[in-house]
C-alpha cells in the first residue's frame, strides 16, 4: 500500500462515526489531564513568577487570559470554516458534527478576549471601548459565530441547515485575516502583535513562556469540548444505527 | 475526487475567492475611514476636512508637557518624528499617558492650529519587559527590541 493510499484509509477511519466516538473517548481522559497540568503551570507562572511589566505593572497579567483567547477565537473559527468546506465538498457528516460542536465554545472565546480587553482597557487607554479596526473586526467575529449558531437552530432539516450554516462560515472566514492583519493595515489603539514575531518577539522571555503555556492550554481546553460536544452530537445524529444501538444495549 | 465533488470544490473556491476580492476592494475604498486616527504630518498637510472632529495620533514630545496653574488644563505637542502639532486638554490624562509615550487624542482644531482634546486616550505599544530591563535599557541608551527608535 502506498503512503497516498495509507493516508486515504486513515482519513476514511476518522470519518467513520464509530470510530471517531471511540477513539474521541479514549483520547478525552488525556487531554483533560494535559489540560489541568499545562493551565496550572501557565497560571502560576504568568500570575506569581512573572515580573510585573515596567509600564502597566500587574495589570498587563490579563495577557494571560486575553491573548491565549483572541488565538483560540480565530483558530477555531478556521477550524470551523475548514470543516464546512469539507462538509460542503465531500458531505463527510462528521466534519459537520466537529464545525457545529465547535461554534459554542468559539463563540465564548471571542466574548471572553472582548471582555478582557475591554476591562484592560479602561485604566491602560483610558476607555473600555474604542471603533477601531482589531475590536470591531473581533466584535464582528462574535457575531459570525452567533449568527452561525442561530441560522443552525432555525432550521429545523438537519441536512439543510448543515448546508446553510457551513456556507455561513465560510463567507466569515475572510474575516479572520482582516482581525490578524487589522493592525498592521491600519492604525488603531489596539497594539500590534508582540509575540507573532518569533525572530524576535517584544516581550521578555520569563513573561512569553506562561503566555506560551497558557496558549497550548486553551487548545487542549478546545480539544475536550470538542470531543465531549462531538460524541454527544455523534450519538444524537446516529441514534438509528446500529453501532449506537449495539452501544446502548452492551452498556 | 469525483466530477460531482470537483465542480463543488470550484464553486467553493470561487465563492471565496470573488468574496475576498469583493471584501478587499471595499476596505481599500473606505481606507481612510478605517485609520482611527490622522498623523501629525497629515494634519499639518491640511489633509484633514476643516471644522470637524477627529483623531490625531502620535508621540507625546518629551520635555513639552506643561500643566496650566491652578487648572485640570495640559499643554502638549504630538510628533510622528516628522511633524509637530500642539494640543490642549483640559481632563483627567490616562496613567499610561508620558512623554514618549504614543496617545491618541479626538476632538478639533483651532483658527490658530491648536488641536482642543476632549478625549486622550494612551496608545500602548507592544513592548513588555520588566522594571529592571526597562532601567538598564535607559542606561545603555541601546534599544533592545531594535523599533522603530522614538526620536
Amino acid at each position: 500500500m502506498s503512503v497516498k493510499d495509507k493516508v486515504w484509509l486513515w482519513f476514511h477511519r476518522m470519518a467513520s462515526p464509530a470510530y471517531f466516538y471511540k477513539l474521541a473517548g479514549q483520547l478525552l481522559p488525556w487531554s483533560i489531564v494535559a489540560t489541568i497540568i499545562l493551565m496550572l503551570i501557565g497560571l502560576v507562572g504568568g500570575l506569581v513568577f512573572a515580573p510585573a511589566d515596567y509600564q502597566q505593572g500587574d495589570g498587563f497579567r490579563i495577557i494571560y487570559v486575553h491573548v491565549p483567547a483572541a488565538w483560540m477565537s480565530m483558530f477555531v473559527y478556521m477550524v470551523m470554516a475548514v470543516n464546512s468546506a469539507i462538509f460542503l465538498i465531500w458531505h463527510i457528516k462528521l466534519s459537520d458534527i466537529v464545525a457545529r460542536s465547535s461554534a459554542v465554545i468559539g463563540a465564548s472565546f471571542t466574548f471572553l478576549a472582548l471582555v478582557t480587553g475591554s476591562i484592560w482597557g479602561k485604566p491602560m487607554w483610558g476607555t473600555w471601548w474604542v471603533w477601531d479596526a482589531r475590536l470591531t473586526s473581533e466584535l464582528l467575529l462574535l457575531f459570525l459565530y452567533l449568527g452561525y449558531i442561530g441560522l443552525r437552530s432555525a432550521i429545523d432539516d438537519r441536512r439543510v441547515a448543515g448546508k446553510a450554516a457551513s456556507i455561513l462560515a465560510l463567507v466569515g472566514a475572510i474575516n479572520i485575516p482582516i482581525i490578524h492583519y487589522s493592525v498592521i493595515w491600519w492604525n488603531t489603539l489596539h497594539q500590534a502583535p508582540s509575540v507573532s514575531k518569533f525572530d524576535n518577539p517584544s516581550i521578555e522571555m520569563n513573561m512569553l513562556i506562561p503566555l506560551l503555556c497558557m496558549a497550548i492550554a486553551f487548545k487542549l481546553f478546545y480539544l475536550c469540548i470538542l470531543l465531549i460536544n462531538s460524541r454527544s452530537e455523534l450519538l444524537e445524529q446516529e441514534k438509528r444505527s446500529n453501532w449506537v444501538k449495539e452501544l446502548v444495549t452492551s452498556s | 475526487m469525483t466530477p460531482k465533488q470537483k465542480q463543488r470544490f470550484i464553486l467553493i473556491s470561487l465563492l471565496v475567492v470573488g468574496l475576498g476580492a469583493g471584501i478587499g476592494l471595499v476596505l481599500m475604498a473606505l481606507n481612510e475611514n478605517i485609520n482611527l486616527f490622522f498623523t501629525p504630518s497629515q494634519v499639518v498637510a491640511g489633509e484633514v476636512p476643516p471644522d470637524q472632529r477627529f483623531r490625531i495620533g502620535g508621540m507625546v514630545t518629551e520635555d513639552s508637557v506643561e500643566k496650566l496653574d491652578g487648572e485640570l488644563t495640559v499643554l502638549f505637542k504630538l510628533n510622528d518624528s516628522v511633524k509637530e502639532v500642539q494640543l490642549k486638554y483640559a481632563g483627567i490624562l490616562p496613567d499610561l499617558f508620558r512623554e514618549g509615550q504614543g496617545i491618541v487624542a479626538e476632538g478639533k482644531l483651532n483658527q490658530e492650529g491648536v488641536f482642543i482634546a476632549d478625549q486622550v486616550l494612551a496608545k500602548h505599544d507592544e513592548n513588555y519587559m520588566p522594571p529592571e530591563v526597562e532601567h538598564a535599557l535607559k542606561v545603555s541608551g541601546g534599544d533592545y527590541y531594535n523599533n522603530e527608535a522614538k526620536e
